[in-house]
């Protein structure tokens, strides 16, 4: 076998115009690999690690809004200058925020979800041995790791990160002098930013062309699993958003560095009136937002076709409404582009565009309503195993119901005077994409860890993670809606300060303790992660008894996937408890001749030799019945 | 014993071809937005351009229409299997490309030094949009003279006609792209002129 996956090294070099054998070396074996399933293992544990990162930082300013007015020597001991006397800095508060949303939003729902789960299940769940250019896709995690570390740099710098919020707003963001945050900060995220559109294009490309040009024999694009489905389309959203995004971030930057005005007017800063006349800031939230509400369907997609995937195996069913399910998906992209002034309501939008940003936003409501209605109805009488990926994947299911319904109330112009900028809004989005994005995520982590790492997690520490984190995401962000619709603004670093809000206080201690414990649980995770990956059990060809082509690859891996020929496929990958089956599942890779007995009318509809087959078949078992 | 089929079905010169589609997609959406956001602005704040365009434009257009032709001309050899011409072709598509890139530089010479219309500090910043229309497409452009080279150099080396063939048509699916956005930008501004 390993003369074999050395051979294969051989091939693709060939291909590179070099014919020398290439030795598999620790360099190239685990650090500029151009394996897809190595390259889905990096974006996986920098993606955990950003995760963690960003929830540190979130955890950090809960302690500032649960006690605004204490002291933490501590605090001091670990930020320095940035906590003088144990309470955080406003400046620094700010900071946090910015790089906590920009962490969670881009580097691990866009890149450690999306970058994971392509990577990983493109290639083997269409029957590919590699991405069409695994070198781009090496490049496209690279590019990401410097994103990382040029983000996170930016701690490190006199003036402390950007803290324009995540959405980087001018005039504040475009004037280095206007606070601390719009110095050195500003610049690293910049950098970071263009580094990390980089990573995701290069990422995207390869897997729209994998997608379109290399499935396997007999995988038509009705019988991919939705989870491809889901990731092909988030990749389309990215090709044409992301761009967009580059657009203005590149006038900005000239703003910043190189004197123009594009974004900025009217400038007095201490006292000086500034050179800068003409500009548009609504110009920039404009380019923005394009990329914006895209982007937030970039995260939440990926979820979705994972959680699908898994109810469905994990109910023993097909999934409810496949080809419904397929739809949605391409109606919520294409919608996706039509919606992003939804976050532009009050910058003094003609009402009537309101009107038509608000029509073409609760739109969305019904492709979502399709994709939860069809997952509720896989469960319904299902044969649920509730496996630690399951309980995910409902969560996944849980948030994105409970988080939606308060989008229908926000998309709609006239409520959003209230709403905006307040903790509803906070509520609305950590429910519908934070939570459920990052349960999608965790549920795939729990599915396809012994597709990674060829060994089980552990269930029980799964069960406990779940739970707690379960439990504890719903106390964090439920009671922010009451906040929110008594008007409490996101973004104030002391609440303490506005004495109508001083009877929140109990309620954001509350928050904080209930943030700490979903911060313990993750513990839970990351010890159940790093120790399964070492000493976990090890795992059988097929642990979940799946239809989908991963489980027929090889457990040891190869760069090709597949040893000798790649498999071909015949069926959907949803026939779980197919009637007169003696298994309750049923392989891609199986044929119909070979299951006669489960084989239905339908199963032949642009096949009419198969169907005069099944015909003949059915009056054949007619006949040799007894006669009672 | 099982190199054959796996040799067969890793060569996908196809599907790379396709992803220089999509990323040309993407370069578009670039362009696209950038043309937006001039429209998005001028429109906004009552803006107009107000500018003659240098004639340098003009001349950088013929050359960068004639370097597609030289271009075309360079892979109908390379399909006839005629390298020292595919190679001649090529060289003069390169040095055709260098020209662009100078007259685009010395259009901006123009602009800002006969012209008075400034990049930096101009209170109406659709002016500024011609710089960064310009510049986002000579970083393409350099991009591409660097593919340019690379298919050049390798006609040098002893390369298979597959793959001679393969290397031409994504440097030419850039090239024309190139030309074509660029043609794009420039009937742009004309039409925006006044």
């Amino acid at each position: 076998m390993s003369t074999l996956a050395v051979h294969d090294h051989g091939v693709v070099h060939h291909e590179e115009g070099h014919e020398h054998h290439h030795k598999a070396t620790f360099l190239n074996t685990y650090v500029f690999s151009q394996d897809h399933k190595m390259i889905g293992k990096q974006f996986l544990i920098t993606g955990i690690t950003m995760a963690f990162i960003g929830m540190s930082l979130s955890l950090l300013f809960r302690i500032q809004l649960a006690y605004p007015d204490k002291t933490f020597p501590i605090l001091e001991t670990l930020l320095g200058r940035f906590a003088p006397g144990g309470r955080l800095s406003p400046d620094f508060y700010m900071s946090l925020v910015t790089i906590h949303g920009t962490i969670m939003v881009f580097f691990v729902l866009t890149a450690g979800l999306s970058g994971t789960f392509a990577n990983l299940l493109i290639p083997l769940q269409i029957g590919a041995r590699d991405m069409a250019s695994p070198f781009v896709n090496m490049l496209s995690y690279w590019f990401f790791l410097m994103a990382s570390i040029v983000l996170l740099s930016s701690f490190f710098v006199q003036k402390g990160p950007a803290s324009g919020g995540w959405t980087i707003y001018p005039p504040l963001s475009a004037l280095p002098n206007a606070m601390p945050g719009s110095a050195e900060g500003m610049t690293l995220w910049l950098i970071s930013m263009v580094l990390f559109v980089g990573s995701s294009l290069m990422g995207g490309i390869n897997y729209i062309s994998t997608v379109l040009n290399m499935r396997t024999k007999g995988m038509d694009l009705w019988k991919m699993p939705l989870t491809v489905w889901a990731l092909f389309l988030t990749a389309v959203l990215g090709v044409l958003s992301f761009p967009v995004l580059v657009a203005g971030l590149v006038l900005l930057i000239f703003d910043r560095s190189f004197g123009t005005s594009f974004y900025l007017s009217d400038i007095v800063l201490g006292g000086t009136v500034q050179p800068f006349e003409g500009g548009s800031p609504i110009l920039f939230e404009h380019l923005f937002w394009f990329l914006g509400h895209p982007e937030v369907y970039i995260i939440i997609m990926p979820a979705m076709g994972i959680s699908s995937e898994i109810l469905a195996v994990n109910s023993r069913k097909p999934i409810f409404g496949y080809h419904a399910m397929v739809y949605s998906l391409i109606g919520i992209a294409v919608l996706s582009f039509i919606v992003w002034g939804h976050h532009m309501f009050v910058t003094g939008m003609n009402p009537f565009l309101g009107g038509v940003f608000m029509i073409t936003t609760l739109i969305i409501a019904v492709p979502s309503a399709v994709k939860t209605f069809n997952w509720l109805a896989t469960l319904w009488r299902g044969n649920i195993r509730f496996t630690p990926g399951m309980l995910f994947a409902i969560g996944m299911v849980s948030f994105f119901i409970s988080g939606g319904l308060t989008g229908i109330f926000l998309g709609n112009s006239a409520l959003d005077i209230t709403l905006h900028d307040s903790y509803f809004v906070v509520a609305h989005f950590h429910l519908v994409m934070g939570s459920a994005a990052i349960f999608g995520m965790l549920a795939g982590v729990y599915h396809w860890f012994p597709k990674f790492f060829r060994r089980m997690m552990d269930e029980r520490l799964g069960y406990l993670h779940f739970w707690i984190t379960f439990i504890c995401a719903y106390l964090v962000f439920f009671p922010m809606h009451f906040m929110g619709l008594d008007g409490v603004p996101r973004r104030y670093y002391a609440l303490t300060a506005f004495p109508s809000f001083n009877r929140w206080l109990t309620v954001n201690t509350f928050i904080t303790w209930a943030a700490f414990m979903a911060g313990a649980a993750q513990v839970a995770f990351l010890f159940n992660f790093i120790h399964s990956i070492f000493w976990g059990k090890k795992t059988v060809q097929n642990p979940w008894k799946s239809n989908t082509l991963e489980w027929d690859a090889p457990i040891e891996h190869h760069h090709g996937n597949w040893v000798g020929e790649l498999p071909t496929v015949y069926r959907w990958p949803y026939d779980y408890s197919k009637p007169g089956h003696d298994e309750d599942f049923i392989p891609q890779t199986v044929p119909y001749s070979q299951t006669m007995s489960s084989n239905l009318p339908h199963d032949f509809e642009d096949n009419p030799k198969g169907l005069e087959e099944y015909n003949t078949w059915v009056s054949t078992q007619k006949a040799n019945e007894p006669i009672k | 014993m099982m190199a054959p089929t796996q040799q067969e079905d890793r060569v996908n010169y196809g599907a790379k071809k396709f992803s220089m589609w999509i990323f040309i997609f993407t370069s578009f959406m670039l362009f696209a937005a950038l043309t937006s956001a001039f429209i998005v602005y001028s429109g906004g704040k009552g803006h107009g351009l107000n500018v003659m365009m240098p004639r340098a434009f003009m001349y950088s257009t013929m050359v960068i229409i004639i370097s597609s032709m030289t271009l075309f001309l360079a892979s109908r050899a390379a399909k006839q299997s005629q390298p020292e011409k595919q190679r001649l072709f090529l060289w003069l598509t390169f040095f055709l490309g260098i020209a662009f890139f100078v007259i685009q530089i010395y259009a901006w010479y123009v602009l800002t030094y006969k012209m008075g219309i400034y990049f930096s500090f101009n209170p109406n910043a659709s002016q500024s949009f011609i710089y960064v229309f310009s510049g986002m497409h000579l970083l393409h452009i350099i991009a591409a003279l660097l593919v340019l080279l690379r298919t050049i150099i390798s006609t040098y080396r002893n390369t298979t006609q597959a793959k001679n063939l393969f290397k031409m048509e994504m440097t030419s699916i850039f090239w024309h792209f190139l030309d074509i956005i660029w043609i794009y930008l420039y009937v742009f501004l004309l039409l925006n002129q006044y």
